[in-house]
């Protein structure tokens, strides 16, 4: 075990990912020598060579795009985007081909060695462009996998997985916590399965549901719940898609009771989608409306971050409402 | 009819590549370091008072710069982004121009907005996001923007204002009116699709739009030499049959005339033009980079003896228009400037929180003006966890 920041982990995840398998190369901008602007990828090129690890020209569209095909032929690409806010040039990339490679097809070329990670969220003060959550955009493409994880040891885990999943991945990194989370993380090979959701804590009255940076204030609001006698089941869903539904229902057949976080806006957010499916399989075991709890249907503000956000308090008051309806 | 402008250009009968290697693009330069200028370079003519314009501005710029990085250090401000370095390419290029062409700069072009008039206060209170910002405090610091200035205001997303500025030149060329747009960017957007389809546009519809690239050596840690492999970007103006010149970013005497020529280009023939400013970026990236991960001190000082402001400094002195007298009093009230109208934006407060739900559309829909009154119950019941704007609720 060591101590590792989260930054420190995806480090050594990629150091362990090129180390075990010649055929991965890291690539974006500034990843070379530089390590990233985040140093995600620092000494990688050091140790692995500029072949394998290097600075791509400003262009995320042309990333995306020779990534789709170092991974068609055969190697394992890992993209960063330096920002998820960027990755829109890159959109046609990843939505028209990375997604459909396999399908369109028939199996006879696939891209399942990409995966692309990119930092996400707020909490930095970067206002508009450096603090987007774009995940619901990506998981309305069928053919990627969406994974963000919560802490060190998730993100080593998630990441080494997810470079080695048969599909395309993208794999979005809580940048907040970058530095602010630090946790044991074992110095060894290891991987986390997709697709599963992790419970946190096991509680009676109330699921509460998140991922990535958002578990950090669900976290806290469960305490604060837990003070005025509401016991809550905590869940970090982890892959968003495809997403852990099993877990999920079994928690809210239990407690009756569900609450959704995420960064992104309400409209069209994940927790959308997932209140959609709980209500279906959960309907005569609710005993309240599934709330959500997110940031509001505009852009990220700068000045009004705080106000923008949805912190435990704002949880913590759907908690309530959700116990009391 | 497939058409080719070459078309009717020879044949060959044997195999034969071109790559270019041949071709260099030459760099037009007016203005040596010491002052004096090249024998036989066209010079500008330009006049005393526009000429003490320009040097005040880049001045002020460099002012403003230090002042704001020595801020961000000491907490006081999160973010910012300095010019240093580049001020000719920006100041020479914006005073070429008709002050109500528009615009669309990259984000390190503080000096074409303060050249054009943005007042200190304008600048202080974007960068402090109070309530007087016309941002309304939404955007990080240097994401500034003005109307009144035909000044678009900055967005992050590299190179995206690159095609925009080929479409609000050509909604001009269509008004008729005689201006046309500058477009500014990095050597390091310059690599996005958006550079090429905005090259290819302008000159296939024919845009008054100049496009000016800032080849200032690095793009964060990128060095120009892993971002292209040509010889810079110039030479793909060529590509799309447009004009081109190559220019000495660091010699404000040649950013003037070759953006006044580009600007006569545009106007008079409606045709986009391509110039190449070389130059350096002087500072880090930005407040949040440091330089010494990827580049030499020794590099950074083989630049800094190529400084644009004195070199202008030591021309306008030859010619007698400026001293040191004066260039002592400009640098004293620029500093208290900057310090006082600094102090003045800090105090002011945020915009309020009706701000956060204005402008995603013309109106706010009704579904989110529910969202608004559902925070304001939240901040009433929690005021201490949002200071900034539970003052303002108490009475609303
Ligand atoms: C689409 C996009 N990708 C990445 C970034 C992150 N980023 C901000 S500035 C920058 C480097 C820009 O370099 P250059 O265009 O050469 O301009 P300079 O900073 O040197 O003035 C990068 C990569 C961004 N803002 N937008």
């Amino acid at each position: 075990m060591a101590k590792m920041n989260l930054l420190q982990a995806i480090n050594n995840a990629l150091d362990l990912a090129m180390a075990s398998n010649d055929k991965t190369v890291c690539f974006g901008e500034d990843v070379g020598v530089f390590g990233g602007v985040f140093r995600a990828t620092s000494h990688l090129q050091e140790k692995y060579g500029r072949a394998r690890c290097f600075n791509t020209p400003l262009v995320e569209q042309g990333i995306i795009g020779f990534a789709n095909g170092l991974a068609a032929q055969g190697h394992v690409a890992v993209a960063e985007i330096q920002f998820a806010d960027y990755i829109f040039p890159a959109f046609d990339q990843i939505v028209n081909e990375s997604a459909k490679y396999r399908y369109r097809s028939g199996s006879l070329f696939d891209v399942g060695n990409l995966t692309i990670r990119t930092p996400y969220g707020g909490g930095i003060a970067g206002g508009l462009y450096h603090s987007q959550s774009p995940e619901a955009y990506f998981a309305h493409t069928p053919g990627l996998k969406i994974v963000v994880p919560r802490n060190p040891y998730e993100a080593k885990g998630l990441l080494l997985a997810s470079i080695r999943d048969p599909n395309p991945v993208v794999f979005f990194e809580p940048k907040r916590l970058y530095r602010a989370s630090v946790g044991d993380v074992p110095e060894e090979d290891y991987e986390l399965p997709l697709g599963k959701a992790s419970v946190l804590k096991e509680g009676t009255d109330i699921t509460l549901l998140a991922w990535g940076a958002q578990m950090e204030p669900l976290e806290k609001a469960a305490e604060m719940a837990e003070k005025e006698g509401i016991s809550c089941e905590i869940i970090d869903l982890r892959t968003i898609v495809p997403w852990d539904i099993e877990t999920v229902t079994n928690s809210v057949l239990k407690t009756g009771r569900l609450v959704i976080s995420h960064e992104a806006p309400l409209t069209g957010g994940f927790a959308g989608e997932i209140a959609a499916t709980i209500q279906e399989r959960c309907f005569l075991y609710l005993e309240s409306p599934i709330a959500r709890v997110t940031g509001l249907d505009t852009p990220f503000p700068l000045a009004l971050e705080k106000e923008y956000v949805p912190d435990h308090l704002k949880i913590f008051e759907a908690i309530k409402h959700s116990i009391h309806f | 009819m497939p058409t080719t402008k070459n078309a009717n250009s020879s044949s060959i009968h044997t195999p034969t590549f071109i790559r270019g290697d041949e071709f260099h693009f030459p760099i037009y330069k007016v203005l040596k370091q010491d002052g004096t200028t090249y024998r036989g370079a066209v010079l500008p003519k330009l006049d005393q008072e526009k000429a003490l314009r320009i040097y005040r501005t880049m001045v002020f710029t460099r002012v403003l710069d230090e002042r704001m990085l020595a801020a961000q250090r000491q907490g006081r401000l999160s973010f910012y982004m300095q010019s240093t370095g580049e001020e000719a390419t920006v100041i020479g290029s914006a005073a070429a121009l008709d002050d109500a062409d528009m615009i669309m700069a990259q984000y390190r072009e503080q000096g074409a907005l303060a050249y054009r008039g943005f007042t200190t206060d304008q600048f202080m209170n974007q960068l402090f996001s109070n309530e007087l910002d016309y941002g309304k405090g939404r955007q990080m610091p240097i994401h500034y923007g003005s109307r009144d200035l035909h000044y678009m205001t900055i967005s992050s997303p590299l190179a995206t204002q690159i095609p925009q500025a080929t479409g609000y030149a050509y909604g001009q060329k269509l008004d008729g009116g005689g201006h046309c747009t500058i477009t500014y960017f990095g050597e390091g957007a310059a690599s996005e699709g958006d550079f090429h389809a905005a090259l290819n546009m302008a000159s296939v519809h024919k845009v008054p739009v100049i496009f000016l690239c800032r080849n200032n050596g690095y793009a964060i840690s990128t060095p120009s030499s892993e971002q292209f492999a040509a010889d810079g970007i110039a030479p793909r103006a060529l590509g799309y049959r447009m004009h081109a010149i190559r220019v000495d970013g660091n010699d404000i005497l040649a950013v003037y005339q070759a953006t006044l020529e580009a600007r006569k280009i545009a106007v008079e023939q409606n045709e986009p033009v391509l110039v190449e400013a070389m130059s350096y970026r002087l500072a880090a990236h930005s407040s949040s980079d440091d330089p010494s991960g990827y580049r030499s001190k020794k590099e950074e000082e083989a630049w800094r003896e190529k400084d644009p402001i004195l070199r202008m400094k030591l021309w306008l002195q030859k010619k007698k228009w400026w001293s040191e007298e004066e260039e002592k009093n400009l640098q004293e009230s620029l500093r208290r400037e900057v310090l006082e109208t600094m102090k003045k934006a800090e105090k002011r407060p945020p915009p309020p929180l009706d701000s956060l739900v204005t402008d995603v559309y013309d109106e706010v829909p009704p579904q989110l003006a529910e969202q608004l009154s559902k925070l304001k119950a939240h901040i009433r019941k929690y005021p201490d966890a949002y200071p900034k704007s539970a003052g303002g609720l108490k009475h609303g």
